[in-house]
């Protein structure tokens, strides 16, 4: 039992530790809370091209924390936001986009899944459709068989 | 027979579909600067062996000259792959490369260069990494292939390798010196 516990007791010692080695400082935040928040209302529709599953708002990479203090400074320079995206679209291109714009490269990815729903529809219709032709009636013969089979009855 | 054609059709279709998708590499995101000037700069040189010019470096320097810059850091693991490439560059003078220092320090870049040898004309030295957000890097090493007028003809995402140089840079380099 002692020796379980000892083992229990190490193992989150040694969590504990992994968790703090990856820490990292708390980046001051700026002083300017209206510039904060629009930098973070930009930030949360663009990828940040390292870790390219975080956003740039969200990321703690180098480059995001550098693209974030790019963004801080364009803000401050009075830039809109649309600006502020070209600003990053003509340099790391429309990937770092989470919404990309509709333009003919990207004509298939917008279209592509209703594309695929209408074919999908088209296709069940017509499914359903060659299913529900009617069956030709039965002959006098294919009746009277039928009678006898499910009893005489009817 | 005839009922299995069709889900056997798109079964195919969306193997081919998937089977392209994973075989491309999300990290090599296309350039938007292909085809256009390379950003201006002016930043200092990192001086010390092989270097004996101006203080500053500004792309305008290489105009006329079909020229490479390499991004690179001494804290960078893959710029250690690409290194012996760009030394057979430097030593066959395939092309004048040019190397960018990306958010380094002095010392360090220094004391690299003197361990694996300098295969740079001269290296400008980009400490903030501002000049490297103006080229669009996010993954070191990078390089540029930039022609006489200064326009970014094609740009490697990490490491060069022989191949790219020998069937990409050089002949692209040799159609551009025409």
């Amino acid at each position: 039992m002692t020796r379980w516990l000892v083992r229990f007791a190490l193992s989150v010692a040694l969590a504990a530790a992994a968790l703090g080695a990856q820490a990292r400082e708390a980046v001051p935040l700026a002083d300017d809370q209206a510039v904060e928040q629009r930098l973070i209302g930009i930030a949360q529709d663009l990828r940040c091209l390292v870790c390219q599953n975080e956003s740039l708002a969200g990321s703690r990479a180098d480059l995001a924390e550098d693209l974030r203090r790019e963004i801080r400074g364009l803000i401050r320079a009075g830039k809109t936001d649309p600006e502020i995206v070209d600003y990053l679209v003509s340099r790391y291109g429309d990937f770092v986009r989470y919404r990309p714009p509709l333009k003919p490269t990207t004509w298939l990815l917008w279209l592509g899944p209703f594309v695929l729903l209408v074919g999908a529809i088209a296709g069940l219709i017509l499914h359903l459709r060659r299913r529900s032709v009617p069956a030709a009636p039965l002959s006098e013969a294919e009746r009277s068989r039928a009678v006898a089979l499910l009893g005489g009855e009817g | 027979m005839k009922r299995f054609l069709v889900p056997l059709v798109v079964f195919i279709g969306l193997v081919v579909f998937l089977a392209a998708g994973l075989s491309r590499d999300p990290h090599e995101v296309p350039s938007p600067l292909i085809g256009r000037a390379a950003p201006a700069f002016d930043l200092p040189r990192l001086g010390g062996e092989g270097d004996a010019g101006a203080a500053r470096f500004t792309p305008a320097d290489m105009r006329g000259k079909v020229w490479l810059l390499n991004v690179w850091a001494s804290w960078c693991v893959s710029c250690r792959e690409e290194h012996p490439v760009l030394l057979e560059i430097a030593r066959r003078g395939d092309l004048p490369l040019v190397g960018l220092d990306y958010k380094d320090t002095l010392p360090e870049a220094r004391a690299w260069l003197a361990q694996h040898g300098n295969p740079y004309l001269l290296t400008a030295v980009d400490a903030d990494g501002r000049v490297g957000i103006d080229y669009g890097v996010y993954g070191v090493p990078e390089t540029y292939l930039i022609d006489q007028a200064g326009t970014i003809r094609f740009k490697q995402i990490g490491p060069l390798t022989t191949e790219v140089l020998a069937q990409t840079i050089l002949p692209m380099a040799k159609e551009l010196r025409r």
